[in-house]
C-alpha cells in the first residue's frame, strides 16, 4: 500500500461512528461466558501463545536481556514437544539489531517501538529518524504512537499525517499504532482514533503501550475490533489488531480469542492478523498447556523467567 | 494472503477455525421425580381427577415426568385450603412475619438455583446461560424485593390502610416459568393474600420444585397451592367464586376470554397479554450496540418473550448497515442443546408453537418480504427455528402486525420521527418499546409519545424487581414489579 495513499473517500472523523459505553460492556462481558474447554482450550492456548509479541521495554535493557528473550521466543518450553513459537520479540530501536541477529532463519519477526515511544512527545523529524533507523537495523515491524495531545486538542489532520507520514518511512515494514487507549477518556475517541489510524494506513492497530493503566480491556478492544470490521467493509482492507498491557492470563486471552472469532471471524484467527502484547502471558499459557496435558500444575519454577 | 477484495462480495466468516467442544452442564445434578401429585394445603395430593399427563423435553422429545391433571374439584379443594389458610393464620399473624417467609423461599431459590436452572431448560429448551444468570437469579431478586415491602406497606401506601384481598388465582406462561410464578407469588404473599397457582402444560416442573421450596421453606399450609393441568383448570380457577383476584400473563385471546368471565363479578384482575413491540434505530445511534441490543431484543428466549422487540425501525441512511451487521452477529449465535453453556438460542417451547412460527414464516414469504435465516445446523430431533430476520416488510404485512412468539425479526425502515412514532403506536399491542440515538433530547421526545407501558433507550429486555411492568392496549393492565406490583393485591382503606 506504501506511495498508493488511502483508498477511499475520507470520512469526517469527527463523526466516527458513535459508541454506547453500558452496550460495549455488556456486549464485552458477554464473550467471558464462553465456555473453552477440552481440544477447543489447548488449540486456543497454542493459538495465544503463537500470537504472542514478546516484549521487554526498559530503561535498563541489554543485550544480554535481548539475547535471553529472544531464545525464550524460540524455545518457549522444549520440555514439552509441539509447543509453538512466539509471533514477534518487541524491543527498543537500539535492541533492535541484537533481536534480530539472535532471532535469525527462525520466523519470527522482530519489532520495534519508535516515534519517541512512550509519550510520542517530539517533533516529526525526530520521530521520522526513530523509525528509520529502526527499520534500518532490520525490525519487521513498527510500533507507533499517535500524538495524543493533538489528537485531545481536536487537531485530527495532524495525527492523520503524522501516521502517514510514519508510513512512508517504515517502508516493507508492517506499522502498529498505537493509540494509548488510557489517555483517550471515552470509547467514542477509541473508535475515532482507531479511524484515523487505518485511514492513515496502519496495518495493526494497537490499545496501549504497556506504560499507561489501564492498559488493553475487552471492551476497548471490541470497540477497535468493530472498527476494524467496518472499514473492511468498506475498503475491502484488512487490518490486524493487538491489544497490549494487561493480558496476563490465560483464561483472559482466550476470551480474547472468543471475542475475535465472534466479530471478525476466522480470518483474523491468526497471527498475521491479531497479537497480543504481553511479557508474562506466555508462561501462564504454557503452564496451562503442561496442565492440560499432564493434568497437574507445574511450579513457575519450572517455566523460564525470561 | 488476499488483503484486497472487492467491497461488494466481502463476507466475514464464522464456521471454521476454532468451533467450541461441547460443555454441557450436567443433567444429573437436578432431581425430577418420575410423578407429580398436587400440592394442595401444605402437602402433595392425588388428583381428584385421577388424571396425568406427561411433560416433556422439547430439545430431545424425551419425556421428563408425569404431572397431575387438576379439574374443577381440585380447583375448589386448592381454593378452599387457600380460603382456611387466609382467614386462620396468614392475615393474622404478623407482616414481619409473612416477610420472614418469603425471605427464606428466597434464599431456598439461590441454594438450589443450579438445580432450578438445570429443570427450566430441561422442561423449556432456553439455553441454560440464560436459565441460569437470568431465570432463577431474578426470581430470587423478585422475592426477596417483596420481602422487604411486606412490613412497610403503610410507606408504600402513605395514610392508608393497606388489606389483602384474599385468595388469589394465579395463571402463567411457559416462557419463563419460574420467574413468572415469582413475580405472581411473591407480591401476593407480601400483601397478605394466599395463593392457587397453576403453571402451564408444558412447563410445569419447576412450579413444583418451588412447592418443594416452599414446603422446605415451612409456610403455613395452604398459603400456596400449586395446580398442575390444562386451559380447563385454568378456567376453574377463573370462575371460581371464592377467589377474589386473578393474575394472569399469557396470550391476548385467553386475557379477553378471562376479562369476559370476570365480568359482573367482584373478582379483581390484572392481565400482562402479548406484545409486538417496536424498537427503533436513528441514524446517530450507536449502531453496534443497536445491533447487539436488536439481537437480544428477539433471541432472547427464543423470542418466546412478550415484550420481545419484534418489530425493527430502522432509519433507512442507516438500514444497510444495520441489516448487515445484524446478519454477521446472526452467524455468530450458537444454536443447539440447551443444557450447552455455549448455546445462544435454545429449542421452541412446544411442537404447537414450532407450528406457529412456521405459519407465519410462510405468510412473511407469500407477503413479499425477504427471509434471511443464519446458516446454523439444526439437531434432528426436538423443536428448533433458525433465527430469521424479514427485510422489505410493510407496515401492512401480518408479520409486522401479529404476534409471531419465536425468534423472527420484521425489519421496516422509516424516514422521520414523526412518522416512526406513527408507525410504532400503530398496533394493538403496547407493551414494551426501544429507542436508539445518541440525542438525549431525542429518546425524552419519543418515549413521552410512545404507547407503551415499558419503554428502554439504547438497551433492550432489561428487568429488575423493582421496576413495573405491564401493557398499554390489548397488551393487558395492571403492573407486576416495583410498588406498583403490590397495588393489585390490596384494598386501599382510608382511616
Amino acid at each position: 500500500m506504501t506511495g498508493k495513499g488511502p483508498q477511499t473517500t475520507l470520512p469526517d472523523f469527527s463523526i466516527s461512528p458513535r459508541i454506547d459505553q453500558v452496550g460495549v460492556e455488556e456486549r464485552a462481558s458477554r464473550f467471558t461466558k464462553r465456555s473453552i474447554k477440552n481440544e477447543t482450550k489447548m488449540n486456543g492456548l497454542k493459538l495465544v501463545l503463537n500470537m504472542i509479541d514478546l516484549t521487554t521495554l526498559e530503561g535498563k535493557d541489554t543485550a544480554g536481556k535481548v539475547k535471553q528473550l529472544c531464545y525464550k521466543a524460540m524455545h518457549p518450553h522444549d520440555a514439552v514437544p509441539g509447543i509453538p513459537t512466539v509471533a514477534a520479540v518487541c524491543v527498543y530501536p537500539s535492541m533492535v539489531s541484537i533481536a534480530k541477529k539472535a532471532l535469525e532463519g527462525s520466523g519470527i519477526k522482530v519489532a520495534s517501538v519508535a516515534t519517541a515511544f512512550p509519550s510520542g512527545q517530539a517533533s516529526r523529524a525526530i520521530k521520522i529518524a526513530d523509525v528509520k533507523y529502526a527499520v534500518q537495523q532490520g525490525a519487521d515491524e513498527v510500533d507507533m504512537v499517535i500524538s495524543r495531545g493533538k489528537f485531545h486538542e481536536g487537531e485530527y489532520n495532524f495525527v492523520f499525517d503524522e501516521i502517514a507520514a510514519v508510513k512512508e518511512a517504515c517502508g516493507e515494514a508492517r506499522l502498529k499504532v498505537i493509540l494509548e487507549t488510557g489517555e483517550l477518556g471515552t470509547y467514542d475517541k477509541v473508535r475515532r482514533a482507531s479511524d484515523i489510524a487505518m485511514y492513515a494506513g496502519a496495518d495493526f492497530i494497537k490499545t496501549s503501550t504497556g506504560k499507561i493503566q489501564p492498559a488493553a480491556t475487552m471492551p476497548v478492544t471490541l470497540v477497535m475490533l468493530e472498527a476494524i470490521r467496518d472499514f473492511y467493509y468498506k475498503t475491502g482492507k484488512m487490518i490486524g489488531m493487538k491489544p497490549a498491557g494487561g493480558i496476563s492470563k490465560s483464561k483472559l486471552a482466550l476470551h480474547y480469542l472468543v471475542m475475535v472469532k465472534e466479530v471478525l471471524g476466522d480470518d483474523w484467527l491468526n497471527n498475521h492478523w491479531f497479537r497480543f502484547g504481553a511479557s508474562s502471558l506466555a508462561n501462564d499459557v504454557l503452564m496451562q498447556i503442561v496442565r492440560a496435558k499432564t493434568g497437574l500444575y507445574q511450579s513457575a519454577n519450572y517455566f523460564s523467567a525470561d | 494472503m488476499a488483503t484486497k477484495k472487492k467491497s461488494n462480495t466481502l463476507k466475514l466468516k464464522f464456521d471454521t477455525a476454532w468451533p467450541y467442544a461441547p460443555a454441557p452442564e450436567s443433567r444429573s445434578a437436578a432431581q425430577i421425580k418420575d410423578r407429580y401429585e398436587l400440592f394442595i394445603n401444605g402437602e402433595w395430593q392425588a388428583p381428584l381427577s385421577k388424571k396425568y399427563f406427561g411433560t416433556i423435553n422439547p430439545a430431545t422429545e424425551e419425556k421428563l415426568s408425569e404431572v397431575a391433571m387438576a379439574n374443577a374439584a381440585d380447583v375448589d379443594k386448592a381454593v378452599k385450603a387457600a380460603r382456611n389458610a387466609y382467614e386462620k393464620t396468614w392475615r393474622k399473624i404478623s407482616a414481619k412475619e409473612r416477610a420472614k417467609y418469603i425471605f427464606r423461599i428466597a434464599r431456598i431459590i439461590q441454594e438450589k438455583a443450579r438445580e432450578l436452572a438445570i429443570i427450566e431448560t430441561l422442561d423449556g429448551g432456553k439455553p441454560i446461560r440464560e436459565s441460569r444468570d437470568f431465570d432463577v437469579p431474578t426470581a430470587a431478586n423478585h422475592f426477596f424485593y417483596y420481602a422487604g415491602w411486606a412490613d412497610k406497606l403503610e410507606y408504600a401506601f402513605l395514610n392508608k390502610k393497606a388489606e389483602p384481598l384474599g385468595v388469589a388465582g394465579q395463571i402463567i406462561p411457559w416462557n419463563f416459568p419460574l420467574l413468572m410464578a415469582a413475580w405472581k407469588i411473591a407480591p401476593a404473599l407480601a400483601t397478605g393474600n394466599t395463593v392457587v397457582l397453576k403453571p402451564a402444560e408444558t412447563t410445569p416442573l419447576t412450579a413444583l420444585k418451588l412447592a418443594e421450596i416452599i414446603q422446605e421453606a415451612d409456610l403455613p399450609p395452604g398459603v400456596v397451592n400449586i395446580l398442575t393441568g390444562a386451559g380447563e383448570t385454568g378456567a376453574a380457577i377463573v370462575n371460581h367464586p371464592d377467589i377474589n383476584k386473578i393474575a394472569f400473563t399469557g396470550s391476548t385471546d385467553v386475557g379477553k376470554i378471562i376479562q369476559r368471565a370476570v365480568a359482573g363479578t367482584n373478582k379483581r384482575v390484572t392481565l400482562e397479554l402479548g406484545g409486538k413491540a417496536a424498537n427503533i434505530i436513528f441514524e446517530d445511534a450507536p449502531l453496534d450496540q443497536a445491533v447487539e441490543g436488536v439481537i437480544n431484543g428477539i433471541f432472547f428466549n427464543q423470542g418466546h418473550v412478550c415484550c420481545a422487540g419484534s418489530r425493527l425501525y430502522v432509519q433507512e441512511s442507516v438500514a444497510k448497515q444495520v441489516i448487515r451487521k445484524l446478519k454477521d452477529r446472526m452467524e455468530s449465535l450458537i444454536v443447539g442443546d440447551p443444557l450447552d453453556k455455549n448455546t445462544d438460542i435454545g429449542a421452541i417451547n412446544s411442537k404447537q408453537q414450532l407450528a406457529t412460527i412456521n405459519k407465519y414464516l410462510q405468510i412473511g414469504r407469500s407477503e413479499g418480504a425477504e427471509m434471511y435465516e443464519s446458516a446454523c445446523k439444526l439437531p434432528n430431533k426436538g423443536f428448533w427455528c433458525r433465527p430469521t430476520i424479514f427485510t422489505n416488510v410493510a407496515q401492512s404485512n401480518r408479520i409486522a402486525q401479529e404476534e409471531i412468539f419465536g425468534p423472527v425479526l420484521s425489519i421496516l425502515t422509516f424516514r422521520t420521527d414523526d412518522e416512526v412514532i406513527e408507525k410504532a403506536n400503530n398496533s394493538p399491542y403496547g407493551l414494551s418499546a426501544g429507542v436508539w440515538t445518541d440525542k438525549g433530547s431525542k429518546i425524552f421526545n419519543m418515549t413521552k409519545r410512545m404507547r407503551a407501558g415499558v419503554i428502554w433507550a439504547n438497551t433492550f429486555n432489561k428487568f429488575d424487581p423493582t421496576s413495573p411492568f405491564g401493557g398499554y392496549k390489548e397488551s393487558g393492565f395492571g403492573r407486576e414489579g416495583g410498588l406498583h406490583g403490590l397495588l393489585p393485591y390490596v384494598e386501599l382503606k382510608n382511616i
